[in-house]
């Protein structure tokens, strides 16, 4: 040591220049260099007493967040959060925007991933009308398979895609949700008004027969064109396991809104319940 | 210690250390709801054929860090902390290119020389001594390639996000599956720049960790300060 060193709790010895905000005019680099060692422990000290108070409050929020209580599965600023990006989510969204569709080769047999709603032994596939009903269940009326059957026939091989990470390039057929609702004029909140945004509800409600399984939809997706009242796969009848006699196919969704056997279809202007957002999943969950 | 042979010298703006240290916790909030999400689907290996030598991951790591049926959980953890990393991460770009800082970052002519020569130094193939600089080439090398993969981080994140709404996007990187690989590739790129960064702070020792908390770091009174090249 050819300096003896300066006791560093000595107040009366530590310099008042403050070297970060206060650089010295001729040179900002350079300190006197008797003071390098002093104003290196002082400038430590209080940096990484900052750091250490910001990491504690860091640290402390976190266990804060972790202790928040729940909305519907998961902690509520988190709900907040996925509502917030369902709003993001919705204002970008454009119905004119199309899944890709894939050339035929690519199609494979999707794997069965849910019986949910599907358990009821006593189903009679025959007996099955489609319901479709305005809020509270107010002007409730019945379709059958073959006058869905009798719409424009739409085929398309697109991707359905898991929330669970996986995905399979399907061919599904059947009548667009959009022309099965104009045709009917279904989903308007006064069936004499025009058969536009303004006149429809706002969201639509699936339920499977036995009301099991449900989904909540936006109606700007329901009315995307690759929205599907789906009664084929890979080019045969829908089998029982894929939600035979009718399910739902939305590209524009995980495949968690593509509800099976289809029981009824409800209108309404506020938001529905929805199977796994119940659960703590994103109840928009849009692609 | 000579004192007098000594002189402090500013390294690191404080916005700097600043979008440093708060990446540090939100990265590792990305990369843990992100394994929550993966466990759903956990189909990488490494692999020829039906010979697995690395399944990612191992049952028993799930289990070790009770990662396995959180799926909802990580999603929601995700697309919350999403939003901090990705302004995090722009304000730090943009701070550095605004401050005249990515001069001392950016790759430039000498950057591919110098890297290979600090390669063979740290290697102990070489005595040649290292150029006095703020960062040399394999650090101008490693800390521009992550700031590209954490470009890399929320472009693939966004084409699995929403794939339809940006599906020339998830086009681009070869498609819905191919991004999501992509994404946890990048993953595993952190996990290997994270080994060697830390091996390497520690190796440079507490003057150059300090100056990433201080920002100052001493340095020998006769070298002349960093210049930007």
């Amino acid at each position: 040591m050819s300096t003896p060193e300066q006791p560093a709790s000595d107040p009366a010895k530590v310099p008042e220049t403050d070297p970060v905000k206060e650089p010295m005019p001729a040179a900002p680099h350079q300190l006197v260099p008797p003071d390098a060692e002093r104003q290196m422990r002082r400038l430590s000290r209080r940096s990484f007493a900052a750091a250490g108070g910001a990491a504690a409050v860091g640290f402390g929020g976190w266990l804060w967040l972790r202790l928040q209580s729940e909305d519907a599965g998961i902690p509520w600023f988190l709900r907040r959060a996925l509502n917030f990006n369902e709003r993001v989510g919705e204002s970008y969204f454009k119905v004119s925007r199309l899944a890709p569709t894939f050339a035929p080769d690519r199609v494979q047999e999707p794997r069965v991933n849910g019986q949910l709603g599907l358990q009821d032994a006593k189903f009679d596939r025959a007996q099955w009308k489609l319901k479709v009903e305005g809020p509270n269940g107010k002007g409730g009326r019945e379709f059958s398979l073959d006058q869905i059957k009798a719409l424009p026939r739409a085929e398309m091989i697109t991707e359905l895609k898991c929330i669970e990470g996986w995905s399979v390039v399907v061919n599904w057929a059947g009548a667009r949700l959009v022309d099965f609702l104009a045709t009917y004029k279904l989903g308007l909140r006064d069936s004499n008004g025009p058969q536009a945004p303004p006149n429809l509800f706002d969201y639509v409600h699936l339920e499977t027969p036995d009301r099991g399984y449900y989904v909540g939809l936006d109606m700007a997706s329901a009315l995307h064109p690759q929205t599907l009242l789906c009664y084929e796969l890979n080019g045969k009848p829908l089998t029982m396991p894929h939600g035979a006699p009718l399910r739902l196919v939305i590209p524009v969704k995980y495949g968690i809104k593509n509800i099976k056997r289809i029981g009824t279809i409800r209108f309404l202007d506020t938001r529905p319940p929805d199977y796994w957002a119940e659960q703590g999943y994103d109840w928009y969950s849009g692609l | 210690m000579a004192n007098a042979m000594k002189r402090l010298d500013k390294k690191h703006p404080l916005p700097t250390r600043c979008f440093h240290w708060l990446n540090v916790p939100l990265l590792a909030i990305m990369i843990w709801s992100g394994l929550l999400i993966y466990w759903a689907n956990d189909v990488y290996r490494i692999g020829l054929g039906n010979f697995t030598l690395f399944h990612f991951f191992p049952d028993s790591w799930y289990k070790a860090l009770s990662l396995g049926g959180r799926l909802a959980e990580g999603m929601a953890w995700h697309f919350f902390f999403m939003w901090l990393f990705a302004i995090n991460g722009l304000l730090y770009v943009g701070y550095t290119l605004i401050s005249g800082e990515w001069r001392h970052l950016l790759p430039n002519s000498h950057t591919p020389r110098e890297a290979l020569d600090v390669v063979l130094h740290d290697l102990h193939l070489s005595k040649k001594p290292l150029p006095r600089r703020k960062f040399n080439g394999a650090q101008r090398l490693a800390y521009t390639g992550v700031v590209l993969m954490g470009g890399g981080s929320l472009i693939t994140g966004l084409a699995i996000y929403k794939p339809i709404q940006f599906s020339w996007l998830t086009g681009l990187l070869g498609g819905y599956e191919m991004a999501r690989w992509e994404h946890f590739l990048l993953v595993i790129g952190y996990m290997l720049f994270f080994v060697v960064h830390i091996a390497q702070v520690i190796r440079a020792g507490w003057n150059n960790f300090r100056a990433m908390v201080s920002g100052y770091e001493f340095t020998a009174a006769e070298d002349a300060p960093y210049e930007h090249s």
